[in-house]
């Protein structure tokens, strides 16, 4: 089963820990700039967003690449860029709908999943980051409704 | 090449206008490890503690610690330390937010200010460009305003520590606030920002944060995650509630300040609980720079009388200007919390000079007409804890007195025993008389009544790590040494205190060495925070204090507890304080001895 890096920004506190966590892990420092998750932080609105690469199932990135150095893994979903095939010309950039990918050092910056264990997921505390199985990553929003609804069906009863 | 701290520091002589890159050295950094004590031993040795602190020869000291920008646990921490206008101690208050990391991308340890500006400034650091820049144009703004501004012409993305009107103003508590939300609160740190005509520092950083040994760092920090997962308070009443979820289980204990320290235990507590903050007024939490507690509220209040938006009332304010002032009002004393963020002043020390200035007026003691509100000022007064805040925050009419705290309040009437307080600055929301160990943290503080030098609630009253008797002397002395020692390593790593209800040396000691490479031991870090301490204390003795000072009101002392919980019960400290000088290394009159010193290394 494929899993997925489910995001919850009602359950970001603005920490940044995945930032650290994911720049450790890909760059060997702690530099918010060099990490492929950026926690968005609209500080009027008081809403966090942890947001990094979808793993689009058919990417613009990918289609848009002229050198086919980007391609999806069908069984683990991570989709990849291929280092030696890169010429640089940064069309990924601009075919992103969300921004999620990224140049620096002369070199894609650009989430994997961390091979199948994302560091910003076991980092994160608060748990609005989750690594999931793609499936079933809809039930604790299910939960979250039912417990709702439950609470407005009891006030039905009586 | 170092590890954790990135080795350079930045010296700004205001005077001069002149900018020095130097070097840090790096056996400094070593044994007062970073933060408050590598910036207590810089201003030790740069200024004469003797000097008034808002003239230009005061220095004013802003500093990270090595596990600063890392992913240790609330590593988000940064410190201002200078000698303290509230007090006249050393002084070094403590934040969170994200300007503390950022300084540290940007290639700095640590800012030196030195002298005082003719004119208005700020500090402009983008990367290795750093430069001085007029604030005219921004003073006498708030500090939501500098803030706003200073981003829009430098970089959005910059982050802003800076002081408001209090500072400006040179009120005796004035506090830096950074982040729009967070403060390095207490001792006054934001007036000697203003007595430099320094308005704020901005920075914009691109570098890294790098540690020696990244997988024993990894491990360390997770294992320290796990733990704070775990804990019943860092795992979750603090996520949960945050810190007002201490107000029901202070009430509950007796021991929650009431009425200037008159009662301990405040009828209307229900009303201003965390359960209720959660309720009426929160609208999400939010964390600091790489938190995994994220105790931080946002809130809003919506009744057009209080009207606000912004972060808190913590625990500490929501007890200061509500329960010290006789006010179960949240809407007003989240008001009042919004206005001394946007004027830049400490909430603690504000309601407790309320509070007084409401005893001394319900006494008669303080005429009505010199407070100017066109009625006498009462304990539950809602609308005063507003008024008074802004007030004292412009130096406007009573605010003036109000400015100068509650002890030279109290004293101006004839009845300093009514300030609450040590060395002049006011207490934080426990009332020592039932616990007892924090009778003898207030007592001795280096930088006066302060609850966050040595947390004696954490094992007095939440049990943490290990329950004792809050009502016991015994032992207290030896147990407080520890909590100050350690207390004064974690001001010193850069992470929050509050990872300590989960973690002790043994972790601290896990991320300090795999970070630096420093081959530190629990004890080497044991010992490094007794020399931050006694450090802090010479500075203390040399700028004119002596063991008399090492007291509390004499309410505390003599009058038994009314009712409650904690009923019948007065602060023991003439039990604990001899045996807390011995336990320190230090002779009677409180003096660390010669043998202590070389202990310590700290002998000239």
């Amino acid at each position: 089963m494929v899993k997925i890096l489910s995001i919850n920004p009602d359950k970001c506190t603005g920490c940044r820990v995945c930032e650290l966590a994911c720049s450790m892990k890909q760059t060997g420092e702690f530099n918010p700039l060099k990490s492929r998750i950026h926690a968005i932080l609209l500080e009027k609105e008081a809403f966090y967003l942890p947001i990094t690469c979808l793993q689009c199932d058919d990417p613009f990135c990918a289609r848009i690449c002229p050198t086919g150095a980007i391609t999806r893994d069908e069984v683990t979903g991570v989709v990849k860029v291929e280092e030696k095939k890169c010429v640089g010309c940064k069309m990924c950039l601009l075919a992103c709908p969300f921004g999620t990918i990224s140049y620096s050092d002369g070199k894609f910056i650009k989430c994997d999943l961390c091979g199948g264990d994302p560091e910003c997921a076991r980092f994160c505390i608060p748990e609005a980051l989750k690594f999931v199985e793609a499936e079933k990553a809809v039930y604790p929003k299910e939960k979250l409704i039912s417990e709702k609804l439950m609470e407005i069906y009891k006030g039905v009863k009586l | 090449m170092m590890y954790g701290w990135i080795g350079q520091t930045l010296r700004i002589d205001l005077k001069s206008g002149k900018i020095k890159k130097n070097t840090l050295n790096p056996e400094l950094a070593r044994d007062f490890i970073g933060g408050r004590g590598l910036a207590s031993k810089l201003l030790y040795d740069e200024i004469d503690p003797t000097i008034d602190p808002l003239s230009p020869k005061n220095k004013l000291i802003f500093v990270t610690g090595p596990l600063t920008g890392t992913y240790a646990p609330s590593s988000g921490r940064y410190m201002v330390v200078t000698k303290a206008p509230l007090t006249g101690t050393i002084g070094s208050s403590n934040s969170g937010g994200y300007f503390g990391p950022e300084l540290k991308y940007a290639g700095y340890d640590l800012i030196i200010f030195e002298g005082k500006s003719k004119k208005p400034v700020y500090l402009w650091i983008d990367d290795a460009e750093v430069e001085l820049r007029s604030a005219e144009h921004l003073w006498g703004k708030n500090t939501y305003e500098t803030e706003d501004l200073i981003k829009g012409e430098t970089d959005e993305d910059a982050r802003v520590a800076c002081i408001g009107q209090a500072g400006e103003k040179l009120i005796k508590f004035a506090c830096v606030m950074n982040d729009k939300h967070r403060g390095a609160g207490r001792s006054g740190v934001g007036a000697v920002m203003g007595s430099k005509n320094l308005k704020a520092i901005a920075v914009k950083g691109t570098g890294s944060v790098k540690v020696a040994d990244k997988d024993c760092f990894r491990k360390a920090t997770l294992d320290c995650y796990e733990k704070i997962k775990a804990n019943p308070v860092t795992g979750k009443g603090l996520p949960r509630w945050g810190t007002p979820m201490l107000v029901n289980v202070i009430n509950a204990h007796g021991i929650f300040p009431t009425k200037n320290f008159l009662f301990g235990v405040f009828e209307g507590v229900d009303k201003i609980s965390g359960e209720t903050l959660a309720d009426k007024i929160l609208i999400r939490n939010r964390g600091c720079f790489g938190c995994p507690i994220g105790c931080g509220r946002v809130t809003e209040v919506t009744d057009p009388k209080f009207k606000g938006k912004g972060e808190g009332p913590e625990y500490e304010s929501i007890w200061s200007l509500g329960a010290d002032c006789g006010v179960d009002d949240l809407g007003a004393i989240s008001k009042a919390n919004y206005i001394c963020n946007e004027m830049g002043m400490d909430t603690i020390s504000v309601g407790g000079t309320i509070a007084c200035t409401m005893e001394l007026s319900e006494k008669g003691y303080l005429p009505t007409e010199d407070i100017g509100l066109g009625r006498k000022l009462c304990f539950g007064d809602a609308e005063a804890i507003v008024e008074l805040t802004k007030k004292a925050g412009n130096r406007d009419g009573f605010g003036n007195i109000l400015a100068e705290g509650s002890f030279r309040l109290a004293e101006k009437y004839g009845y300093p025993e009514l300030s609450m307080g040590v060395k002049k600055q006011e207490f934080p929301a426990y009332d020592p008389r039932g616990v007892q160990g924090m009778a003898l943290e207030y007592a001795t503080s280096n930088r006066g009544a302060c609850h966050v030098r040595g947390y004696m609630i954490s094992p007095e009253i939440v049990g943490l790590p290990l329950p004792v008797d809050r009502f016991e002397t015994e032992g207290k002395a030896d147990l407080l040494k520890t909590f100050q020692d350690l207390t004064a390593v974690v001001d010193s790593s850069g992470i929050c205190l509050f990872t300590t209800f989960a973690i002790g040396i043994a972790e601290i000691r896990a991320l300090l060495k795999s970070a630096t490479g420093i081959d530190y031991t629990a004890e080497s870090l044991m010992i490094a925070g007794d020399r931050i301490w006694n450090l802090e204390r010479f500075f203390n003795l040399k700028a004119g204090f002596t063991s008399k000072d090492d007291t509390l009101p004499q309410r505390l002392l003599k009058e038994p507890m009314p009712e409650g919980p904690s009923k019948g019960h007065v602060a023991m400290l003439g039990e604990m304080l001899p045996e807390y000088y011995k336990v320190r290394g230090w002779d009677e009159n409180g003096i660390p001895s010669e043998a202590k010193l070389k202990e310590l290394g700290l002998e000239k």
